[in-house]
This record gives structure tokens, C-alpha cells and sequence, in this order.
């Protein structure tokens, strides 16, 4: 805490009017959705997005590819279900379980995997998923094949009762909101712009003396407790928790929605979630395969537009002409 | 150009600072790296003293990358010690040198492509002012920074491109804004790898300039190839050949030695 302190604040970091404008009408149709569309369907779009949201802050702002982010996902569903079922603890104590849980399996396979860079970080996260996969199909709690059934959503507080679908929706909604707020902090924060530096040139970094590994793994273990987040408040929505959430499928999935929607951006993710839960779900009860389409539309994705549906828009020119010198 | 390169701002380097001219700040002894069977630099004393700039001459391939990364720790010495005001840094870490005053240029620019001029020199200064962790308060938080890092860029010349980010900027100048963040660190050690590598004339008179005024204050190291640099910037030069010290001296003492006229120069008599 030298001398620095002496310096006038000569330009102040400030919000655009026109981005508190777009916020605030988000969050207006965000509350009159559920009168407009089936209330699980926006459910699991919040919860898929907060998860994708999640992802990107490790994809997208610390270059890290995660092959692994389903065992945050699935073994939030897990803790959750189990602490609110077996326990009969409340579902916001269950859901900070699961965040807790998450956090800790953060810790462990964040703390193994930053030691390699590139693809071999991937199948390090790929590898010890994969151990977690099959420990959920062993272990005991988790009814393998089963899944956890019946999860009661109780009564949040213990006084609102979350049987009510309408206030599932608006608890779903402000995790949501307060998970979506903690990843815009974090990334617009003191320790963000050093993550950013490391993804930007480590070895520059490191000749500064940051120890990187220490905040590549503090942005993985936050990574992976937002996931937990999104994780926990899914199994809640459904009520059950299940080996699906844990597969190396769903670690695809999700990179393949911040990739749709476009890393790096705030609501990248949260558009390419959109995308993939509302194709999942129309494609659901028609004809067309399901895999199929999803595979045809990142082939798509990746051939025309790169940047993902909101980067494209961020580097076109009314894009640019909007964002102008900050990137989201 | 008046060049302010400030006081300390890191609280946690160490306090013996020698300042009197010629207080050895950096030096190495029987420095040795082995690359499986090969030998790639072998025996190196060194000395690098406050207020001096010191140069590393050679041929491609004597070696003088390596003894850099050996001395900031990027690479671990075979053999031989390295001391760093006083302390024994053989085994320490990169960072850890780096958060005691011993900083390093890289010989491909090394800016952070995707912040802004401002940002690149606050990522210098955030750390030794602890805004480096905290992820719960705003980016706005490191404005009280901005007093500090742009006297830096004022000091080096990027005023009128504060806000470009550094992607954008030319080569002389991304050079120069790496020196400008390096100084943010108020480092005891500057260690330059080519830091003239690529650059125009025009450039290369400007950062001259620049580190002359620096080791005013600091120490500084440096790997150059460009010889009239040398001979205008450096007081002191070691010449490397295929690992080893063939030389040390200033720079007359360096030129009249036939040895290495012979093996660097390409020079046998005149």
C-alpha cells in the first residue's frame, strides 16, 4: 500500500444508460414469463443457463477448456437431493450444500488439472469426471440407475412453499440472478482483470509475480461451485437427480451452448442455452432426432459464425457502435 | 526526455538496496544447465551492479537465453548459485523472484494483448497494492491506480494511446509499453531479452533513451545483438560463446579482444 494512493481518480469506470436500460427489461420479462410459457421449461432454460454461464467464466475469460463440468452439475443434483430427502433440510440449505459440494470437487479436480495446459487440462477434467461418473454409479446414495426420486422442494425459509409452481419459478429466478451477478462481479473485479492477464500471456504474468496457479485454480473453484448453483436448483425443479447429469454428455452439451451463444460475453451462454434447451425440448416430441439436429447446428455454428450468436453480434457494426471499448 | 521512475511500491521487497553505483545487486556463479546430454551454458559468473547497464553479447545459440531463464527461474540451474541482494534465489520460484524485484522482458513482446495501455500497466501495479484478489468489488476499485500508471505512460510516451488496447499498437511501442510495465514494479533488477529486436531506428533511439534514464536507478541486464546499442548504452558486456564466457569487459576492452573479434565479429585483423 505504497504511495499510489495520492493519484486522482481521472476516469471512472461507468454503465452505460443503455445496458441498465436492456437489464432492467430483462428482468421485467423474465418476471411475466412464466404467465406466457410452461413454467419448467423456463426453469430449466434459468438453470442451463446459469450452468453454461458458469462454464464460460472458466472458458471464456480464463482460457481454461473444462471436459469435466458435468460432475459439478450432476453431483450438486446429487448433494442437493440427498441433504433435502435423506436429511430433510431446507431447499436453501440443500442448494448451498450443493454449491459446498461442488466447491469441493472444485478444489480437488481444479487442484490436479491446472498443472497441464491445453488439451491435456481437458482430459485431466474428462479423466477424473469419468472417476466421479462411476463413482455415482457405485456409491450407495445416489440409487444408481434409480437416481434420487421424489426430491421434496419443501418450503423455502420454511414458510414459502415451494410445491407452488409459480414460486419455484421466481426462487429459480433469483438464483438465477444472483448467480449471473456473482459471475458479472468476479469477472469485472480486481482479481478478473488478473485472470484476464493470464489468459492473455501467462508467462508475462508469472515475471510479474503472480503465482497463476493459485488463481487458475480460485477461478476453477468458482466455476465449479456456479455450476453447483445451476446443479443443485435443476434437481430441485424436476425432483430427482440422476446418472445423466453426471455423463460426459452433458459436459458436451455445455460447451457446446457457451460456444452457440458465444464465450467470453456475458450473455453468450445464456443465448446459447436458450437455443439448445428449446431445441432439446420441440425436438423432444417431433420426428427428428435430437442428436442429429444438435450436431448439424454446432457444425453450422462453427463453420458461419465462430464468435457464437452474441459475439457475432458484439463484432458487427451496430454491435461495436453499442458496445464501443468494454466487451460486454 | 525526463524519465520518473518513482519509489517503491512493493512492501514486500527486501530492504537492502544498494545504493551507492557499483553495489552488486544480481550475480551468479559457476552457472551450469544441461539439456539431457548437452551442455548449453557452462561456468557463468556474472555481476550485474546497481546504476549499470549491463549487456549479454553472442552468436546464435551461445547461450544467452538460457542464462536469462536460469536467472529469473524459469529455468532451474544444473549447478551453480545465483544471489539477489543478498539472498540465496537458486531454488525459488519465478514469481517469487519477481515479487522481490527481479523482472523480466521476454524476446517476443510480452504485453496482454486484449487490455488497453492502462490496463497492462495497472496488471503491473495491482499486485504490489494488494487489488489483486478481490473478486467481489468492481473493476472501478483499481481506478486509484490509474494516477500512478499513466505518470508511468506518460514517462515512456503512450499518453495520447492509453486506450488502445495493446493488440493494436506497433512493435516499437508495445516494446515500450512492456518497460513501462515493468517499471510499474519499481524492480531492483530490469532484465531485457532483446528488447531492441525488430524495431526501427526511430524506436530504437527512443528506448535507449528510456533505459539509460532507468539504470540511473535500477540494474539492468541485457541480451542485444545490435552492437551499435551496445556501444552506446552498455558500461558493462560479457560475451557468451557456445555456453561460456569468452569475454567481460567494457566495451573497448570487448572490441580489441581478438577472440572475440574472431568468434563473434566475424572479424580476424584489420
Amino acid at each position: 500500500m505504497a504511495d499510489t494512493n495520492l493519484a486522482l481518480p481521472v476516469e471512472r469506470s461507468t454503465v452505460a444508460p443503455y445496458k441498465i436500460l436492456f437489464l432492467v427489461m430483462a428482468i421485467v420479462l423474465l418476471v411475466a414469463a412464466p404467465w406466457f410459457f410452461y413454467p419448467i421449461f423456463l426453469m430449466k432454460v434459468l438453470c442451463f443457463a446459469l450452468f453454461a454461464a458458469a462454464f464460460n467464466l472458466l472458458l471464456g475469460y480464463t482460457g481454461l477448456l473444462s471436459f469435466g463440468h458435468a460432475a459439478f452439475f450432476g453431483g450438486a443434483a446429487y448433494f442437493t437431493s440427498h441433504a433435502v430427502t435423506v436429511w430433510s433440510w431446507r431447499p436453501e440449505l440443500g442448494l448451498l450444500f450443493g454449491v459446498a459440494g461442488a466447491a469441493a470437487l472444485g478444489l480437488v479436480i481444479g487442484f490436479l488439472a491446472i498443472r497441464r495446459k491445453g488439451i491435456y487440462f481437458g482430459m485431466i477434467t474428462l479423466a477424473l469426471a469419468q472417476m466421479f461418473y462411476f463413482f455415482c454409479l457405485q456409491a450407495p446414495f445416489t440409487h444408481g440407475e434409480d437416481g434420487i426420486q421424489g426430491v421434496p422442494r419443501g418450503n423455502l425459509f420454511g414458510v414459502i412453499p415451494l410445491g407452488d409452481t409459480l414460486n419455484m419459478y421466481f426462487f429459480v429466478l433469483a438464483v438465477f440472478l444472483i448467480g449471473l451477478f456473482a459471475i458479472y462481479r468476479i469477472v469485472h473485479s480486481p482479481f478478473g482483470m488478473i485472470v484476464k492477464a493470464i489468459r492473455e500471456n501467462e508467462n508475462r504474468a508469472i515475471s510479474l509475480g503472480y503465482s497463476v496457479g493459485a488463481y487458475k485454480l480460485a477461478i476453477f473453484v468458482m466455476s465449479a461451485a456456479l455450476t453447483g448453483l445451476a446443479g443443485g436448483a435443476k434437481a430441485l425443479v424436476f425432483q430427482f437427480a440422476t446418472l445423466n447429469d453426471v455423463t460426459w454428455q452433458m459436459s458436451g452439451e455445455v460447451i457446446l451452448m457457451a460456444l452457440l451463444g458465444g464465450i467470453g460475453t456475458l450473455i453468450g451462454p445464456l443465448v446459447g442455452a436458450t437455443l439448445v434447451v428449446t431445441l432439446q425440448t420441440y425436438l423432444a416430441t417431433s420426428v427428428f432426432p435430437v442428436t442429429i439436429v444438435m450436431g448439424l447446428t454446432f457444425m453450422v455454428c462453427v463453420l458461419t459464425f465462430r464468435r457464437g450468436v452474441v459475439g457475432e453480434f458484439y463484432h458487427s457494426r451496430t454491435g461495436r457502435g453499442l458496445t464501443q471499448k468494454d466487451g460486454d | 526526455m525526463k524519465i520518473d521512475v518513482g519509489s517503491p511500491a512493493d512492501v514486500h521487497a527486501p530492504d537492502a538496496v544498494p545504493d551507492a553505483a557499483g553495489g552488486t545487486v544480481l550475480s551468479c556463479r559457476g552457472l551450469r544447465r544441461d539439456f539431457g546430454g548437452f551442455i548449453a551454458v557452462n561456468n557463468i559468473d556474472l555481476d550485474v551492479r546497481y546504476g549499470e547497464v549491463h549487456a549479454l553479447i553472442g552468436p546464435n545459440g551461445a547461450g544467452k537465453t538460457t542464462v536469462f531463464n536460469l536467472l529469473t527461474k524459469f529455468l532451474q540451474p544444473t549447478k551453480g548459485t545465483i544471489d539477489f541482494l543478498g539472498h540465496d534465489i537458486t531454488r525459488m520460484s519465478p514469481s517469487e523472484v519477481a515479487r522481490m524485484g527481479l523482472v523480466r522482458s521476454f524476446q517476443i513482446s510480452a504485453t496482454f494483448p486484449h487490455l488497453t495501455v492502462l490496463e497492462n500497466v495497472r496488471v503491473a501495479l495491482q499486485r504490489p497494492n494488494g487489488l489483486a484478489t478481490q473478486f467481489w468489488r468492481s473493476v472501478s476499485s483499481l481506478d486509484r491506480l490509474n494516477g500512478r500508471a499513466n505518470e508511468l505512460i506518460d514517462a515512456v510516451g503512450l499518453s495520447d494511446i492509453r486506450h488502445n488496447l495493446a493488440a493494436d499498437l506497433s512493435y516499437g511501442r508495445k516494446r515500450v509499453l512492456e518497460i513501462a510495465t515493468t517499471l510499474a514494479l519499481d524492480p531492483k533488477v530490469l532484465l531485457l531479452d532483446e528488447p531492441m529486436a525488430g524495431m526501427g531506428q526511430e524506436d530504437i533511439g527512443k528506448v535507449s533513451e528510456i533505459i539509460r534514464s532507468v539504470s540511473k536507478r535500477h540494474a539492468v541486464l541485457m541480451v542485444e545483438h545490435n552492437l551499435k546499442v551496445v556501444a552506446d548504452l552498455c558500461d558493462r558486456i560479457t560475451v557468451l560463446q557456445r555456453g561460456e564466457i569468452l569475454a567481460a569487459g567494457n566495451y573497448e576492452t570487448i572490441a580489441s579482444d581478438a577472440r572475440v573479434r574472431s568468434a563473434y565479429m566475424g572479424i580476424d585483423n584489420e
